[in-house]
């Protein structure tokens, strides 16, 4: 027992050296974000919010920001769309070429994105749809379409494959018990993957730098910056970046334990 | 409710059906496959137009700097799924088989944290912690070390691409060790298998799939990423995804850049097939 104790603690701070080396880079730039040091080392340099007031009174930056909440709005609703119409079709039906039929949606997140980038910029440009805000935002929907079909499939796995027939032989249509059976089910399902789903768009860079011309996201403008020079502004973009996207992943998190809540208590 | 293939199909089941496959086909399948007939475009005068010409091929895959490339990229691609899936096991087997419930599922919430927050950031924080007079160097220079080059190395890299996979792989590797019935390990145990060969001889076999399909997703993310051999590696050698980069941004040769695409493609495909026929290849013997 007492080697198995051992090996417990030594696990114990294996781990901890990992969470250090992931979470690392995080707080660091959080604590570079508040450092008066141009090029932060240690010791650190005084407390300051230069940073964060110079990224306040820049207008490329608030537009970027406005971008930014442009699309991941837009594409986590057309995304949740599609994630939805593919769970549902995938949970009722049976039909030939479903295996292709899936593969169209799940592909994308195996494909590198400079590769979905380079693939996106010349065909957009052929059809002549690049360079827009709504460029990035297809580009988007396709790329997050999966994560909400992912979690809005799971949901449709919880759910007793008898109501939706029980509803129809209550005498509702099939469109009636969508509306009134189906879409009340997934509801907490829903909202996690428009969260989910904007919060991955939020974060998405290679693709977006590429189709968006001149239309700059925030993670396009953040690229633009570190490849000129040290700038800690970067710092204070991403924490306040990361302090948006926890929002989200919380609200979806609150969502999805809702739900589970609902469930138990029934 | 499963309809029979013959039936015809409702009004109600296409609404359902039909938005993904136009969607996916015009905005997902279109750009693929443009790209691939793209590398078959000439670019005249600094004006791309259609053709159907091998000179591009001809002129990536003759090209001694292209294997270069194509060389170095596979192989740190390679040596960063090793390093994830060897610096993972330990943490993931802690995780899995030896912490409890409520843990194991607050390491899994604080190993998606990563996955919100800019990657590009995290990436500029290293670069900066690893600098010459960064973090690091400042710290082993109070105990008499350094400074050592960190960044523009290979290891710059792969520091990157541990950022980038680590946290993923953890979660693969743990969530596959998790699910494995314990009565067969304890068994082990009661047969007298020493910790270690139980680890080789039940825990890694019985989550073969699992832990396979974690280097497939560890060796496509490390691939397919341009910002750690960028920012981190320097682009000294610079692999595929930079070559994509340079001859997209700078040098206005998308047809090039498309066969620097699509073999990067081809290679994945290649690697995740083999790596799939792998994962569920029986064992001589098992049912």
């Amino acid at each position: 027992m007492n080697s198995g104790r051992l090996l417990n603690i030594i696990l114990g701070i294996y781990v901890a050296l990992i969470f250090c080396f992931v979470f690392a880079p995080i707080i660091f730039s959080m604590i570079f974000s508040f450092n008066s040091q141009r090029f932060p080392t240690i010791p650190l340099g005084d407390f300051t919010t230069e940073w964060y007031e110079k990224i306040f009174a820049d207008p490329d930056i608030w537009e970027a920001a406005l971008n930014s909440l442009i699309v991941s709005s837009s594409a986590a609703v057309i995304a949740t769309f599609l994630g939805f119409c593919t769970a549902y079709s995938d949970y009722r039906y049976t039909f030939r070429f479903k295996g292709p039929y899936l593969a169209l949606i799940l592909l994308p997140p195996t494909i590198p994105l400079i590769i979905m980038a380079l693939a996106m910029l010349a065909w957009f440009s052929k059809i002549g749809i690049s360079g827009q805000i709504y460029s990035i935002v297809i580009a988007h929907s396709v790329l997050t379409a999966p994560f909400a079909m992912a979690v809005i499939r799971l949901r449709l796995n919880q759910m007793d494959p008898d109501l939706e027939a029980a509803a129809w032989n209550l005498g509702g249509s099939e469109w009636a018990t969508m509306r009134h059976v189906i879409i009340p089910f997934c509801k907490p399902a829903i909202a996690s993957a428009l969260f989910l789903t904007a919060a991955v768009s939020f974060d998405e860079f290679a693709v977006s730098w590429f189709v968006s011309g001149l239309n700059k996201t925030l993670p396009v403008v953040i690229l633009e910056i570190v490849q000129g020079n040290i700038d800690p502004q970067v710092n204070a973009i991403g924490t306040f970046v990361f302090l948006i996207s926890m929002t989200l992943v919380v609200l979806a998190q609150i969502f999805f334990a809702s739900r589970q809540l609902k469930s138990i208590r029934s | 409710m499963t309809t029979t293939p013959r039936k015809r199909i409702g009004l109600y089941e296409l609404t359902w059906r039909l938005p993904i496959i136009v969607w996916q086909c015009v905005f997902f399948a279109g750009p693929v496959l443009f790209m691939v007939a793209m590398s078959f475009f000439l670019v005249r005068n600094y004006r791309m137009t259609e053709a159907f010409d091998f000179a591009n091929w001809e002129r990536m895959l003759t090209r001694g700097f292209f294997w270069d490339s194509y060389l170095y990229t596979v192989m740190i691609a390679a040596v960063s799924t090793v390093c994830a899936m060897c610096i993972a096991f330990p943490a993931a087997y802690a995780l899995a088989l030896r912490a409890s419930e409520t843990t194991r599922r607050w390491a899994i919430f604080l190993l998606i944290i990563p996955f919100f927050t800019s990657y590009l950031v995290r990436t500029f924080s290293w670069f900066v912690i690893l600098s010459e007079s960064g973090v690091i160097n400042a710290l082993l220079a109070n105990i008499g070390l350094g400074p050592f080059t960190m960044l523009n190395t290979s290891f710059g890299t792969l520091v990157g691409y541990m950022t980038l996979t680590l946290p993923l792989v953890v979660i693969l590797q743990t969530v596959t060790m998790a699910n494995i019935d314990r009565t067969l390990i304890e068994a082990a145990r009661n047969l007298g298998c020493k910790p270690m060969a139980t680890i080789w001889q039940v825990i890694i076999p019985l989550s073969k799939t699992g832990l396979i399909i974690a280097a497939i997703f560890c060796f496509i993310l490390s691939f397919g990423d341009f910002v750690a051999p960028f920012y981190l590696g320097g682009s000294q050698e610079p692999t595929l995804p930079i070559l994509i980069l340079d001859t997209t941004k700078s040098g206005q040769q998308w047809p090039r850049a498309a066969v620097v695409a699509i073999m990067m493609m081809l290679t994945l495909f290649a690697i995740a097939f083999a790596g799939i026929a792998l994962a569920y290849r029986k064992r001589k013997g098992a049912k």
